[in-house]
């Protein structure tokens, strides 16, 4: 069964149509890759499936449930959880108290929610560093806490918006065992990456977006072959 | 934890100290200033809940703090009904108003909680102005009872009353110490440093800015209560005004805002330093105690915008590395 289903989602800002008539699903334990130049509606997608954003027309449905009109907060709760382009740790709290404020969410004590956090912390590397403040940290590992953090919220879906951007290769090698790491665990995920290598590397299916609509999707090896997809993003360059 | 230790016993010295330092130093005038810097301290601190914490900056909140004084204040006078359910009913008033406040507002984002204190406060203190009932701008004298508890009035000597502030301020610290510590207290500070990855993590911001405006509120009417009860005459003018607003977000901006010794420690350097510059640089009105305090903000703001207690933490840092 699919774990997310979008149906004819549009989302439109005044007269711009961010997302145009996109019929997109992510079958259980998938990784989905989306592509697409900047402004092709990535984002807009994960807003609308996390609830920051309400799309104009059409439905998303998790697990068979229609979430569309979902409030942001309550989406963690029913087992969707993000992370954001623009790094977003909270860099007066410890890494610890990073992961906590996702543990809470399955775990409203707070030394439960302390274990909890600790054993993601054991998981994803960062036991050493729990007691730094997040702010003094490389943007390498604060994107980790965020992934950390994410996974504290015990999710089955997550959406990992550019988790890679900005990290060197080194940073890059461990960032993409994390995430294999996670999706071992059985969880589902849809990452948005602008490095091809990653993109191709870790996904399942990829889907591309330009100007709001989906032009293509199907398995990465499909993808680079398409001349729609080379034309709109990839460039000659990449054509193999 | 070592860190809960060390709390429980530095509050403790506090609380002793407090308590029998006005025994050891029969000065009215100490016991006083006792008594202002306790009742500052308490009432920062139930500011500091939605300012400092949850970072939604009130320059409003004589609106609670009125209502408050004017709950515990009016009843008393017309019914003599003791102050004890007054100051009730004034928090419970004080909830309410946080209400009206914070269900619109709260779904915004930016400095509209902000305006919006500065307005509604201004507002109310025009209708108590106008309040025939509450005597308006001449405002409201406590009439001679019986002293005691009861009517929480007492003629000879100003013990009783520090005591009581010292009480309230026991339960405020702790209050807000525990509520660090639990999921609440976590959630307001994330919604302070990153709302949208605070609502990611499920946290409902604008559910959790509201309990911490209803907290807050509701302590802080209570400060007004006792204010009222201590000085014994209320008007528009002092318990309404934007003074007591803007002294209060001092008191915790000098201290360190969401800092759970920053009310104290600022209330400590601010209350003193606002009466005996009174008394040494001339009478209330000119202002002068105000030019030092604003002067000091600037510097606090330069120097170190997390207050004193960012100010010992960079000292003890230092100390920590030698």
């Amino acid at each position: 069964m699919a774990v997310l289903e979008a149906k004819d989602v549009s989302m439109y800002f005044g007269e711009l149509a961010a997302l145009k008539e996109i019929n997109l699903s992510v079958e259980q334990g998938e990784i989905l890759g989306l592509i697409g130049p900047n402004g092709a509606g990535k984002t807009t997608f994960f807003n609308c499936a996390t609830g920051f954003l309400t799309c104009t027309r059409g439905d998303i449905f998790f697990k068979g449930q229609n979430i569309t009109r979902v409030p942001g907060h309550r989406v963690c709760h029913i087992g969707i959880c993000r992370t954001f382009q623009i790094v977003q740790s909270f860099s007066e709290m410890t890494v610890l108290e990073n992961v906590m404020m996702g543990a809470f969410c399955r775990h409203p004590n707070t030394s439960n929610s302390m274990h909890s956090a600790q054993d993601i912390l054991d998981f994803t590397g960062l036991a050493d560093k729990r007691d730094q403040i997040a702010g003094s940290l490389t943007l390498a590992d604060q994107k980790r806490i965020e992934l950390a953090r994410t996974i504290a919220t015990e999710p089955d879906l997550i959406l990992l918006d550019e988790v890679m951007a900005g990290l060197n290769p080194a940073e890059t090698e461990e960032a993409i065992e994390l995430i294999k790491k996670i999706h071992q665990k059985g969880l589902t995920i849809i990452v948005v990456e602008h490095v091809m290598e990653v993109i191709m590397n870790i996904s399942h299916r990829i889907a591309v977006f330009d100007s709001g609509e989906l032009i293509v999707e199907g398995p990465p090896e499909k993808i680079v072959r398409d001349e729609r997809v080379i034309q709109a993003y990839l460039g000659e360059e990449y054509h193999a | 934890m070592q860190n809960d230790k060390n709390f429980y016993i530095i509050f403790s010295i506090i609380l002793i100290f407090m308590a029998v330092a006005p025994l050891v130093i029969q000065n009215t005038h100490f016991q006083h200033l006792l008594i202002m810097l306790l009742l500052f301290a308490t009432l920062s601190q139930a500011w500091n809940l939605i300012g400092g914490y949850a970072g939604q900056v009130s320059f409003g909140h004589a609106v609670f703090f009125g209502i408050g004084s004017y709950a515990a204040m009016a009843p008393l006078t017309h019914w003599g009904l003791t102050p004890w359910v007054g100051m009730l009913i004034g928090g419970v008033v004080a909830i309410i108003v946080a209400l009206i406040i914070g269900v619109p507002v709260f779904r915004l984002k930016g400095h509209y909680f902000a305006i919006s204190t500065f307005a509604v406060a201004e507002v109310v203190r025009e209708l108590f102005t106008n309040w025939e009932w509450v005597d308006g701008p001449i405002g409201l004298d406590a009439p001679v009872l019986e002293q005691g508890f009861y009517n929480l009035m007492f003629y000879k000597n100003k013990l009783p009353y520090l005591y009581i502030v010292l009480v309230f301020f026991f339960i405020m610290m702790l209050l807000t110490f525990r509520m660090e510590r639990t999921r609440m207290g976590y959630y307001f500070r994330a919604i302070k440093q990153r709302p949208e990855a605070a609502q990611a993590m499920g946290v409902h911001i604008s559910k959790y800015k509201q309990y911490a405006l209803m907290m807050s509120a509701f302590f802080t009417a209570i400060c007004g209560a006792l204010y009222g009860l201590y000085i014994l005459h209320i008007e528009p003018a002092t318990v309404l005004s934007l003074d007591i607003s803007i002294k209060i977000v001092l008191i915790t901006a000098l201290g360190g805002t969401g800092a759970l010794w920053g009310p104290l420690l600022g209330s400590i350097i601010l209350i003193p330093l606002q009466e005996y510059s009174r008394i040494w640089l001339g009478g209330t009105g000119k202002g002068i105690d105000l030019i030092l305090l604003g002067a000091l903000i600037v510097l606090i703001c330069i120097y170190e915008p997390r207050g004193i207690v960012g100010l010992l933490k960079r000292f003890n840092f230092q100390k920590g590395k030698n």
